[in-house]
């Protein structure tokens, strides 16, 4: 795939086009109105789907819009991101009888009413007096942001970048998920009363004990950050460029022009590293190689992202590791691979990967995108003093509570992680959850005093 | 959120959806998970001397991928102890006394009979009383029911009889299996009823089994004809509304109930002069959780139009309801359809050409050698047939040809003709 500069712009809008009006209201009537629902279990968030469904047959999109944002308050993202294949349309009834209704679409349909007709779907809560600051304005501070203010507390989000929504806003390629969509979501909990205190960084601008100081409970939610090292020779040459903020770049500002015609190595196989791809590809290289140690059947990326990728010509090899970026003048010029092939299994029942001695051979290469997972915030974690284990938060899975009797964790920061990727609607889950266990603890202590 | 209370000749409900007397109104236990639901109040299944049902009693029309059209039942009144319903009645009511529960009662035809179930249902604190005239099968054959409601002055005298003892407001459920509604609506006005509700199911015979030759559904190699309702028989039922809503004669509320399936059905019914509606066989089909929607969607329109309650939409149509002879002749629209949406199906084409006036063409662009569509508006009748069979809502609009003349009836028409005749 070949591309002039000035057609990028469209390569990086919604591929997946809308529903037409008679295509949802035909797959909406096609919708059985299941009881007790196998696609309601299916969602981590529990969004009624026959019922949101239903009301968009009925031509009640207000409330099938309120059903989903209700359950899930970053629901229109979710119709776009969620893995459904492997979720609600997964479970639907409908896969042994004929195939599954178009759930995800549905849900974009509905969303995308609310956000045309700017309709205001939830009011904040009476307040209590209650404060909650929460770190991180991501799905799931988000989540927990939108349910704490409607059940009336006072909640103050503080963001480190500029903009709120986290990963929905700045980690999703757009043409799977436009920036806008997630700033809707965010505007919705903001015209709740919510504060959303953005360049504001928790450890720098503002201390945990101030947090502590100044609110009745604080949640974290600050998710993970950047890509780690690969831990090889040449990563410092110019050229080598981490997945997460080569699509936050494609999401803010103008599209990067040194792309364009050139060969691009993605270090990796999960989602980030299919979007990183995916790209490449748009931002113009000629190019496109995802590079894993492992094979297809191991790698993370959910299928469909790999048909989405493969689509867009990316090329996949397997079983072949990196061993060091080769460079001129400073800048990447090759990469050199070692190839592998899979050992026993590990503790989570992946075949180890095992470099074949003597199969190095080097690639050419002119950019090297790192795409092999995310790091824990450790210091930021570690400056709140609560228990952790490799960065994972310990949590009481039922309060959400940590360590500390005043902090609670929702997220990415309590995911534990393995072989899969942490989905947005499991973050909106946590910070749902841990928003009803911080109000069930604070309604109990207010019970408690005053007796 | 509106207010969507209701009161229907003094019976106040918390919503204007209420069960049908029928089967989803069988027992407590029923009704109780309906008011859990939302319903604001329910009809319970008839009362009466108990009988005994057949089994293999419901059946339902199934069309085009769409289950559940039509539904047709030869199931009877309540089979069940009348001490026991008045009991779970009683019961019903203390666990949800601000829902709205209504007593459906059949008896023969016996003044005594009356007075006794009327002070029997009334005692346990029901909202109102629905006498069942409409029953189509099974107790028509013993001279209740529909044999009833097929006769103006049974109705009126058995009104009558429920009326001299009543304490608690009447409603007379009438059956559309009867050539004029009108008639039955007056007669239960005249009897002093203080409303009525419409329509019961009609006569039907959902199929014959193909293969067996047998009627659909059969009790033992035989069938009897049932009572037809859900989804299709919702256009009959609107009009028999309607035209007991804009009768003066009539002059009661009305409880209108036939096909009523969503939101958009309760309101068209409110339009029509309906002051709340009843429901079953869209919960039959989905469960009681349907009125979830029903609710919401109501809400949602009457918000959506800045009207705060649901009674200031009852009737508002009716005015627009007449007869053919009041319609304006002079008044004209035409088809257009919009290239753009337009999928090229042709099937307006080959409705209008086969089986109306012969007026959409399809033409050939010769350049590209795509075909269009197009309306011959000067032969366009304004039949709407062509935005019927469009299966894209939307492409094919009807539009208002202003034809200069001043607006004309066919009874003006024919009082203009005899006056002038006159002159001559």
């Amino acid at each position: 795939m070949s591309v002039h500069t000035d057609e990028r712009r469209h390569l990086f809008e919604e591929a997946t086009p809308p529903l037409k009006p008679k295509e949802a209201l035909d797959e909406a009537n096609r919708c059985l109105y299941c009881y007790d629902a196998p696609c309601i279990k299916a969602c981590p968030t529990s969004i009624d789907i026959p019922s949101f469904i239903k009301k968009i047959a009925t031509g009640n999109l207000f409330g099938s819009a309120r059903t989903i944002m209700e359950a899930n308050p970053v629901g229109a993202s979710c119709a776009r991101v969620c893995p459904t294949e492997e979720l609600c349309e997964g479970a639907c009834v409908l896969n042994h009888a004929s195939k599954p209704i178009m759930i995800g679409l549905l849900q974009r349909h509905a969303t995308d009413w609310a956000i045309r007709n700017q309709a205001a779907l939830f009011q904040p809560g009476e307040k209590n007096g209650k404060t909650v600051a929460i770190v991180g304005a991501g799905p799931a501070g988000i989540s927990a942001a939108r349910e704490l203010a409607r059940l009336g507390y006072d909640v103050t989000v503080y963001e480190a970048k500029e903009k709120a929504g986290g990963l929905n806003t700045y980690g999703i390629v757009s043409f799977r998920l436009p920036q806008e969509v997630s700033l809707w979501e965010v505007e919705q909990v903001a015209s709740l009363g919510v504060r959303f205190l953005t360049n504001t960084r928790v450890g720098v601008d503002v201390q945990p004990e101030e947090l502590l100081q100044n609110y009745d409970a604080v949640l974290l939610a600050v998710g993970m950050g950047n890509v780690p090292q690969l831990g090889i020779e040449g990563e410092e040459l110019e050229g080598v460029l981490d997945a997460i903020t080569l699509v936050e770049e494609t999401k803010n500002g103008p599209l990067r022009e040194d792309f364009i015609g050139k060969k691009v190595a993605v270090i990796g196989a999960g989602n980030t590293a299919i979007d990183a791809a995916t790209c490449s590809k748009r931002l113009g290289a000629d190019q496109v190689q995802i590079l894993y140690r492992r094979t297809e059947k191991e790698m993370t990326a959910y299928p469909f992202e790999y048909e989405f990728a493969k689509q867009d010509g990316v090329e996949f090899r397997w079983l072949v590791a990196p061993k060091r970026i080769i460079g001129t003048d400073g800048r990447v010029t090759g990469i050199e691979l070692t190839r592998m092939k899979l050992g026993e299994a590990d503790e989570k029942g992946r075949r180890r990967p095992e470099p074949i001695s003597g199969s190095e051979y080097v690639v050419e290469v002119d950019f090297v995108v790192k795409a092999i997972g995310q790091e824990r915030l450790l210091p930021l974690i570690e400056s709140f003093g609560i228990g952790h284990s490799k960065g994972v938060i310990s949590i009481d899975p039922t309060t959400y509570r940590t360590t500390h009797p005043r902090i609670y964790a929702a997220g990415d920061v309590i995911f534990g992680g393995g072989g899969v990727d942490a989905m947005v609607v499991d973050a909106a889950n946590h910070g749902k959850r841990a928003a009803h266990a911080i109000h069930a603890a604070l309604v109990e202590k207010t019970a408690r005093e005053s007796d | 959120m509106a207010d969507l209370r209701i009161n229907l000749a003094g019976i106040e409900s918390p919503n204007p959806f209420w069960l049908a007397s029928a089967p989803p109104t069988n027992s407590g236990y029923q009704v109780q998970r309906a008011f859990d639901a939302g319903w604001g109040g329910a009809v319970w299944k008839t009362l009466g001397e108990p009988i005994i049902n057949v089994t293999s009693r419901f059946a339902a029309l199934h069309y085009g991928g769409q289950r559940v059209l039509g539904f047709n039942n030869i199931e009877l009144i309540t089979d069940r102890p009348l001490d026991v319903n008045l009991k779970e009645m009683a019961e019903t009511k203390k666990l949800f006394p601000k829902h709205t529960l209504i007593a459906s009662l059949m008896v023969e035809h016996k003044r005594e009979a009356w007075h006794e179930i009327v002070k029997q249902v009334e005692a346990i604190g029901v909202d109102g009383l629905e006498l069942n005239f409409g029953c189509p099968h099974g107790m028509a054959e013993r001279g209740m029911g529909s044999a009833v409601g097929q006769h103006p002055d049974l109705i009126r005298q058995q009104v009558e009889w429920v009326k001299e003892v009543a304490q608690t407001p009447v409603i007379v459920k009438l059956t559309p299996n009867i050539t004029d509604i009108r008639f039955t609506a007056r007669a239960a006005s005249q009897g002093g009823a203080d409303a009525i509700s419409m329509i019961n199911t009609i006569n039907s015979l959902i199929g014959v089994d193909l293969d067996r030759w047998l009627p659909i559904p059969h009790v033992d190699g035989k069938g009897a004809h049932g009572g037809y309702c859900g989804p299709a028989v919702k256009p009959i039922a609107l009009n028999m509304v309607a035209e007991c809503a804009r009768d003066p004669l009539v002059g009661i509320p009305i409880s209108g109930i036939g096909g009523i399936s969503t939101w958009r059905d309760a309101v068209e019914f409110l339009l029509m002069g309906a002051t709340g509606v009843q429901v079953c066989t869209a919960a039959m089909h989905h469960g009681f959780r349907i009125v979830e929607d029903m609710i919401d969607g109501l809400n949602q329109y009457l918000e959506q139009k800045g009207i705060a309650s649901v009674m200031d939409i009852v009737g508002k149509a009716v005015h627009t309801y007449s007869d053919w002879g009041n319609l304006n002749l002079n008044y004209k629209v035409v088809a257009r359809i919009h290239e753009e949406t337009c999928i090229n199906c042709n099937k307006c084409h080959i409705a209008c050409e086969d089986t109306s006036h012969q007026c959409i063409d399809i033409i050939k662009d010769q350049a590209t050698g795509k075909e269009r569509l197009v309306v011959r508006e000067e032969d366009c009748v304004g039949c709407n047939l062509c935005s019927i069979v469009c299966p894209v809502e939307g492409t094919i609009e009807m539009v208002e040809i202003p034809t200069g003349e001043p607006p004309l009836t066919w009874n003006q028409r024919q009082a203009a003709l005899a006056s002038g005749g006159a002159t001559e």
